[in-house]
Order: C-alpha cells, then sequence, then structure tokens
C-alpha cells in the first residue's frame, strides 16, 4: 500500500486531508470526532480578537439538482473564548499525538500577534496560519484580506509572527487579488514556512428577487460574502499553479475539494496537502471513508508510492499560452454507435462556435455529422455530449512538427497588421450573414 | 389472482385503482426537469400529436416559471392537464426521448406536464387571451377532446360558441372511457371548468342532437363542428350474445367511472379482444377485485392493436393471454355460464380456425372489447358527408367536410385514437372554420 503520509513544512499528518479553518473546526468537540473518522489534520477556526456574529450566515448556490456548488459566509472568526479553545487543542493534542493540529490566527497588533502565538504553541499546535484572506467583516477592521491584498503588511506581519514561532507558519492567501504570486512571495519574504490557498471569494450568491436583497439575509438586508465550494476549484487550481510555478514554498490547497479525484489534481499542481471545508459542511466528515481509498487506490494504479513522487507531476505541462503547438491538430469525431441523437453538440457548434457540424436530411437518423473543413477543434461539442466517449477529439497532423507563437515571434513571423494573411482566421469558413435568415 | 379484493367502498377503490401517474411534487418535478437535456429539434416534440413544446416546457419547471410552463403547454393543447395523465406517453414524448437510446429512464414528460397545467387549473391562471368578437356563430356537436378544443381556439379566433352534448359532463371518453388509474374523474372536469371559465363558450347538457336540431342549428350558425365520437360496442354476431352479463367494454368502462365500487363484475371474467380498451377492461376487471380474468384475442400476442405497455400492465394486475382463440358461442342459460372458442391459426394474412379444435371456458362475465360501432344513422343526415368503407367521417385538410359548412374531428373521424389525437384535430378544425368563414 502506498505511503500517504503527508509533511508540510515539517508539520506531519498521517494523510494529506485536513480540515480548514472553517466551522467544522469550531470546537474540540468537532476536531476529535474528524479525527476519529480519518481526518489527518485541521486547522482550528481562527483564533484571534473577539467579534460578535450575525444570524443567518451562509447562502448557498445551486446548479439544476445538484445542491450547494458554492457556498459563501459571512461568519467570522470564532466568538468562543480563547482559553475555551486553548483548553481543547490542547485535549485534541493529547488524544491525537500524530494528527496535525494548526491554529489559525488573526489579530491586529505586533503584541497581540506575539501574545496569541506564544499561546498556541503552548497549547501544544503543531503550526499556525495566519489568516490573512477573509474577505468580510474583519477586513474591514484592517485584519483578514485586507493583510492579503496588501504585500508589504502581509511579510511585516509575518515577520512579527516569526520572531516569535518555534512552529511551522502557514500563510493563507486571499484570491481577491490581481496577481496571487505577489503576497506569495512576500509570505517568503517573511520568512513564512509555507502557504495556503485559496482562502473565499468576495461574491453575492443570489438575490431574492421577490424581497430585492442578496443572500444571506439578515433582517431584509445583506452583505457581501465569501465563497466556496465546487464551483471555485478551477479558480484555486489555477492560482495553485501559479504558486508553485513562481514560489518555493510548500503548498496546502483548497478550494471546492470533495473526493479523492479533486486532491489528486491539487497535488499534481504542485500542492503538498490539502483542506477541506464545504464538502464536510455539505456531507459530514464521512466523505473521508472515500477519499483515502480512493487516494491509495490511484497512487497504486500511477505506482507512486509516495506523495512527493506525485507532488507537481502536472507543473511541467502548464505552459503559458504562447508555448503551446500551433501544429498541433484535433477533429471531432461522433461515435454513431454511441449518439443517443439529442443534437446538443450541432446547436451548440452551430451557434455557440464555428457551424462545422450539420443535421443529416429528413428521414436519415439524428447523429449529427461534422464538417472537417470547419472544425477548429474546440472541444465545445464534446464537452456538451451527454454521453460519455461519444465525441472525441481526434488528432489530424502527424505529429512531427511544433511552431509556437512565441518561435514565430521570434523569427519575425507573427501577423503584425488587422488584416494581415499569417493571422489564423484567413481561409476559415463561415456562412453568409443573411443565411440565418432562411432557418 | 386475488391480488386485489373486491372494493366496497370509495376509498378500497381509490386504492385499487390508484394513479399509475400520480401528481409530482415540487421536489420531484425539480429533480425531473433538470435531468432533461434541451435537445435540439427534441425528438418528444415531434412525437407529440399537438406538438407542444416539451424543452421548453419543462425547462420552464426547472427555472421555477410553473406558469409560463403551463401557458407554453396551453398553447398546443387544450387538453395539457388530461393528456398529461392519459396519452400513451411511452409510445409518444416519453418512448422519444433520447434517454432511450442510452438505455437512461426517460423524462417523466407526462408527470411533468400534468405537475404544470395543474398548477394553473388550481389558480385559475389567466393564461389566454380571447379574440375580440367577430359576430360569428359556431355549433359544435359533442363535447369531447376535439368538441372543447376547437371551442377554446375558436373563441381565441372572436368566435361565439355553443357545445351541444348528449350527456351530462363534457371531456367525453377522457371522463366516461379512460381506465380510473389513469385519471379520476374530479381532475377531469377541473380542467373542464377551468377552460370554460378561462374561454366563456356555452355547453348545453342532455342535449342529443336529432334531425330537425340538426336543421335548426345548421341555420342557427355559420358553421358546425361534429365530434360525436363512436356508438357503443359492436355486435359480434354470436349466438348467446345477448345473455346476462354478456357487456360491451366500452359501456362498462362508462359505469366504471361513474359508479366506481357499485360497479359490478363477474368473479371469472373473459374479454375478449386485443385493442387497449380490451387491456383496459382486463385490468379494471382485476382490479375490482374479479378472482380470474382471461383476456382472449384471436389472432397472436404480436399481433394485438394494444400498446405493448398496456399489456403488460394487464399481466401485472394478473389477467392471463389466451391467443388464437376465436369466441364462437356464449354460452348460458339467462346468464353468461362460459364462452366457446375455436382455435386458429393463422394461413399467410389469413386466419383460419383449426378443425375440431373447439373447448369450453367457464366464466361469469364476458366483456366485449370488441370495437364501436359508428354513428351513421346521425351522420347520414348532413347533406352531403361521406364516409370511408370503415364508417369514417372524410374531411378535408381543414377539417372540412365536402363543400357543406360542417368541419369533424376526433374518433369519428379517426376510427378511434387517443384523446390528444382529437385534441389536435379539434383545434385544427377551428383554423380551419376560421378561414372558411373569414374567405
Amino acid at each position: 500500500m502506498p505511503d500517504i503520509s503527508s509533511n508540510l513544512a515539517g508539520i506531519k499528518s498521517p494523510n494529506p486531508f485536513w480540515l480548514a479553518s472553517a466551522p467544522p473546526t469550531n470546537s474540540g468537540y468537532q476536531v476529535m470526532k474528524a479525527f476519529d473518522a480519518g481526518w489527518g489534520g485541521a486547522v482550528w477556526k481562527t483564533l484571534g480578537v473577539p467579534v460578535v456574529n450575525v444570524s443567518s450566515r451562509y447562502g448557498g448556490v445551486n446548479y439544476r439538482d445538484s445542491r450547494l456548488i458554492g457556498l459563501n459566509n459571512i461568519e467570522l472568526i470564532t466568538d468562543r473564548p480563547l482559553k475555551d479553545n486553548l483548553k481543547e487543542i490542547e485535549e485534541v493534542k493529547k488524544y491525537f499525538p500524530d494528527h496535525a493540529v494548526i491554529a489559525s490566527l488573526m489579530v491586529e497588533t505586533r503584541e497581540e500577534w506575539h501574545q496569541i502565538v506564544k499561546d498556541v504553541q503552548n497549547a501544544g499546535s503543531d503550526g499556525i496560519e495566519l489568516n490573512f484572506g477573509c474577505p468580510h467583516g474583519m477586513c474591514e477592521r484592517g485584519m483578514g484580506s485586507a493583510v492579503g491584498q496588501e504585500p508589504e503588511v502581509l511579510k511585516t506581519i509575518v515577520g512579527w509572527v516569526k520572531e516569535v514561532s518555534t512552529i511551522p507558519v502557514i500563510v493563507k492567501l486571499t484570491p481577491n487579488i490581481s496577481d496571487i504570486v505577489e503576497p506569495a512571495r512576500a509570505a517568503k519574504q517573511g520568512n513564512g514556512d509555507a502557504i495556503s490557498l485559496i482562502n473565499t471569494i468576495q461574491s453575492l450568491v443570489g438575490v431574492d428577487i421577490d424581497n430585492f436583497v442578496p443572500y444571506p439575509i439578515v433582517d431584509g438586508k445583506s452583505t457581501n460574502g465569501g465563497y466556496c465550494g465546487p464551483a471555485v476549484k478551477p479558480i484555486a487550481l489555477n492560482m495553485v499553479k501559479n504558486c508553485a510555478q513562481n514560489v518555493d514554498l510548500p503548498i496546502s490547497g483548497i478550494g471546492g475539494i470533495e473526493n479523492w479525484r479533486d486532491a489528486v489534481e491539487y497535488i499534481l499542481l504542485g500542492a503538498t496537502n490539502v483542506q477541506v471545508c464545504t464538502a464536510v459542511m455539505h456531507f459530514g466528515f464521512g466523505i473521508i471513508r472515500e477519499m483515502i481509498p480512493g487516494l491509495e487506490n490511484y497512487m497504486k494504479e500511477k505506482g507512486f508510492d509516495t506523495l512527493d513522487e506525485m507532488r507537481g507531476k502536472a507543473l511541467d505541462n502548464v505552459k503559458t499560452w504562447e508555448n503551446l503547438n500551433l501544429k498541433y491538430k484535433v477533429v471531432a469525431d461522433i461515435n454513431e454507435e454511441k449518439c443517443i441523437g439529442c443534437q446538443l453538440c450541432y446547436i451548440a457548434c452551430e451557434d455557440g462556435a464555428h457551424q462545422a457540424i450539420r443535421l443529416k436530411g429528413e428521414g436519415e437518423n439524428r447523429v449529427p455529422e461534422i464538417i472537417d473543413e470547419n472544425c477548429v477543434g474546440c472541444n465545445l461539442c464534446s464537452i456538451v455530449c451527454p454521453v460519455e466517449e461519444c465525441i472525441t477529439m481526434e488528432r489530424r497532423d502527424d505529429g512531427t512538427e511544433s511552431v509556437t507563437w512565441s518561435q514565430r515571434t521570434e523569427a519575425n513571423d507573427v501577423p503584425t497588421t488587422f488584416n494581415d494573411e499569417r493571422a489564423g482566421g484567413l481561409g476559415h469558413w463561415v456562412p453568409k450573414p443573411t443565411d440565418a435568415l432562411k432557418k | 389472482m386475488g391480488e386485489f379484493n373486491k372494493p366496497t367502498s370509495e376509498s378500497e377503490f381509490s386504492k385499487n385503482f390508484s394513479q399509475i401517474k400520480p401528481l409530482m411534487n415540487e421536489t420531484e418535478a425539480y429533480y425531473e426537469s433538470s435531468r432533461c437535456l434541451f435537445c435540439y429539434d427534441a425528438p418528444c416534440q415531434t412525437a407529440c400529436p399537438t406538438a407542444i413544446d416539451i424543452p421548453l416546457f419543462i425547462r420552464q419547471i426547472s427555472s421555477g416559471n410553473v406558469t409560463g410552463s403551463a401557458e407554453t403547454i396551453y398553447a398546443s393543447n387544450y387538453f395539457g392537464n388530461a393528456c398529461g395523465k392519459v396519452c400513451p406517453t411511452e409510445v409518444l414524448c416519453e418512448g422519444a426521448c433520447v434517454y432511450n437510446e442510452q438505455n437512461v429512464k426517460p423524462i417523466e414528460i407526462g408527470r411533468l406536464q400534468n405537475f404544470a397545467t395543474r398548477q394553473a387549473i388550481d389558480e385559475n391562471k389567466n393564461l389566454f387571451k380571447l379574440g375580440d368578437p367577430n359576430g360569428k356563430k359556431v355549433a359544435i356537436i359533442g363535447a369531447g377532446p376535439s368538441g372543447i378544443s376547437c371551442a377554446c381556439e375558436l373563441r381565441t379566433l372572436g368566435y361565439a360558441v355553443d357545445i351541444f352534448e348528449a350527456k351530462d359532463k363534457p371531456s367525453g371518453l377522457t371522463v366516461h372511457g379512460v381506465a380510473p388509474y389513469k385519471i379520476e374523474n374530479e381532475e377531469v372536469l377541473d380542467e373542464m371548468e377551468y377552460l370554460q371559465n378561462q374561454f366563456g363558450y356555452q355547453v348545453k347538457y342532455n342535449s342529443p342532437v336529432g334531425g330537425d336540431d340538426l336543421r335548426k342549428i345548421e341555420s342557427d350558425y355559420d358553421a358546425v363542428f361534429v365530434g360525436i365520437g363512436l356508438g357503443n360496442t359492436s355486435m359480434l354476431g354470436l349466438p348467446g350474445e345477448d345473455l346476462q352479463n354478456c357487456v360491451g367494454a366500452t359501456e362498462l368502462i362508462e359505469e366504471l367511472r361513474q359508479n366506481h365500487h357499485k360497479t359490478e363484475i363477474g368473479k371469472n371474467v373473459i374479454v375478449l379482444g386485443g385493442g387497449n380498451t380490451a387491456m383496459d377492461a382486463a385490468s379494471e376487471s382485476a382490479r375490482m377485485g374479479a378472482e380470474s380474468v382471461i383476456l382472449s384475442y384471436r389472432r397472436g400476442t404480436e399481433e394485438m392493436g394494444a400498446y405493448e405497455f398496456e399489456y403488460d400492465l394487464a399481466k401485472g394486475v394478473g389477467v392471463r393471454g389466451l391467443f388464437n382463440a376465436q369466441p364462437i358461442e356464449i354460452l348460458g342459460n339467462g346468464k353468461v355460464e362460459g364462452v366457446k372458442f375455436v382455435k386458429t391459426e393463422a394461413s399467410g394474412n389469413q386466419l383460419k380456425e383449426v378443425a375440431r379444435s373447439e373447448f369450453e371456458i367457464a366464466c361469469d362475465m364476458v366483456i366485449k372489447a370488441t370495437g364501436q360501432i359508428k354513428q351513421k344513422e346521425f351522420l347520414g343526415q348532413i347533406e352531403g358527408v361521406q364516409m370511408d368503407g370503415k364508417g369514417r367521417i372524410v374531411i378535408d385538410e381543414s377539417g372540412r367536410i365536402g363543400v357543406t359548412k360542417y368541419f369533424a374531428g376526433g374518433d369519428a373521424v379517426n376510427g378511434g385514437a387517443e384523446v390528444v389525437n382529437a385534441a389536435a384535430e379539434g383545434k385544427g378544425a377551428a383554423s380551419g372554420i376560421d378561414k372558411f368563414l373569414s374567405e
């Protein structure tokens, strides 16, 4: 069996699955229950300055009959007394010495940072996570994402923490910023030991259209919240990749992870471990029963003995656009046997892409036909097709040639004027505008 | 057998005849509508005799616009609610659903349709725009699906409409002839009441139209629509056919629809016929507590006119099939005591009796589901009417009878089809009438 134990900047855990700092880690009771269920680590609900929470805190996003593809919240950091939390951290560590307990922290002044770092170290925490990400409530008081959005401030505070810390320090980054690499670099410069990302994205999840108030509603009013859940995963994966390629710090990946496959994707893009919140808020701690064996099976099938062996495996394959092969050519192919005749590929291509699919004549079957010469290989038809492996993208170039935009630029062979014949669209067939009126 | 006890009360009757397509609740409708692929040029719509824009009405349910959904349905079919329940969806829209090609359960289109229209009916939603009165009057003979549909459509075109109905209720076979497990009387009548409220046509019940009445109608109205359906069960010409308990299926089902558990059904029943009415009569006998129900058909199983799913329904409640058996005599003394059959075999396209193969089966009730007579006597009173070899009214493309002011639709024209066919024909004839009267 592969070894799935994880080591993030010296913080060890029996597996790479941690609970993110959030409502599921609000108490020792929950963390103990999670460890008992199989979770490898937990980042405690953020400790810090005293707060008061509102009632009505979460808003959900459903897609058709799928509940909670996205979740936002306007809950603040813990509102429980610090001493209770410290006592419970200590108790959890007593029962689970090999599991990772990380204290998430958010205070304001240097003195406050020094004090709380010492407190959580004394309680037995294995690491510290600095909450520089929270995009609601706390940022208005100059904390959370207000710090994460100012690399200089971030670096300074990481420095304060490092002045007294004896355990690894993880800096949690906010995605509410143009370039995630900047705060990641600042974390490195401040001597942080690792970064974790992403925190939640500023959001309004929807509006009550009868009463004209966004969700969640607090006495007829609302405010922006922090967005998370499966819907944010693509954004988070890209940010994790950017950090992994540009900053030399271990990464704890966060954002929409709910099964082993999600976790593998994060690890392949450079994460050392992963943190989970929304999926647990939706389904409970029991989802770990699917995640661990799923990861183990994958590693076995791929021949990975440790997580280190697989970490970052996909990174080399993520290039800037200008380094993609312009000679590569795929064309859609419809498997007649599998096609169910919904014709979604036809209308998607017809209205939403390149008019490269036609319908057969009356009396013939409903399997659409690809017009090879019009197909630009965009994948849209294969993406909308409801049947697995029915539309496949078949390679048409012979694989011997490769030219990238940057090579063409170097060779002075790029289009430079609006009507330059070297541009891509020349010779692509498009119907006459008035042909649309005949349909 | 014995799956069903003889119902002795209204509640026991309802239990034995529980709806095979019960009303969906909101969650079920939401989930089911979410599955729809929104096919391009959707086969379900093509399969619908009234060409309802099914993908659109399902999408409207899924987006929470149930009223708009009902509007979409009614725009094509005034019997939207009834058809959702009584249509043979298995061979129409649902049979055409592309999911069948994938061996995935097709969308429950009938039940979704019922869900949307039911809400409009219950809330008496105003979905229709009546035409400005044009001063012209149309008489409709028969308040069945074709007549009512014709009336509704004519009202949108500005005609005054009077309907003459021989019986005391509207909707024809929908309330008198459809199996009770497909739709309940109240539900049928609710839709009829809704339509009459919305469209404001007049219905004169208990008003069979005789020769003199017809002359008067002819002179009082600008056009006449004939939607008289079919007559009673035709006689087979067998000895013993007049014995007590040898009944016609149409008449028996009509009694069952009105008298429910008070209808007398034999203990051992033989149903003669292989069409959908025979399947209904057999299923109903079983649900009424008959100990044995034999469905006899003179040809083989595959040659039955009934839809496969209707035969499955009958088999599902314990009905046994007897094939290649031709009834030659109803046995009994005053009351039915059995049926004498002779075996048959196919000989090319002909059916041949097998010599010396007579046999008898005892029973105490015989239900003839062997077709209904055409209303030739009534039709003979219309000057210029033409009937084909099967006694069906001949009409032109616009629904008009020859060069008369008469139009026709429904069973009297098509020889006996579904509610949805009659609804389509009645609506179509209204356009024909409008064109005729606008010339």
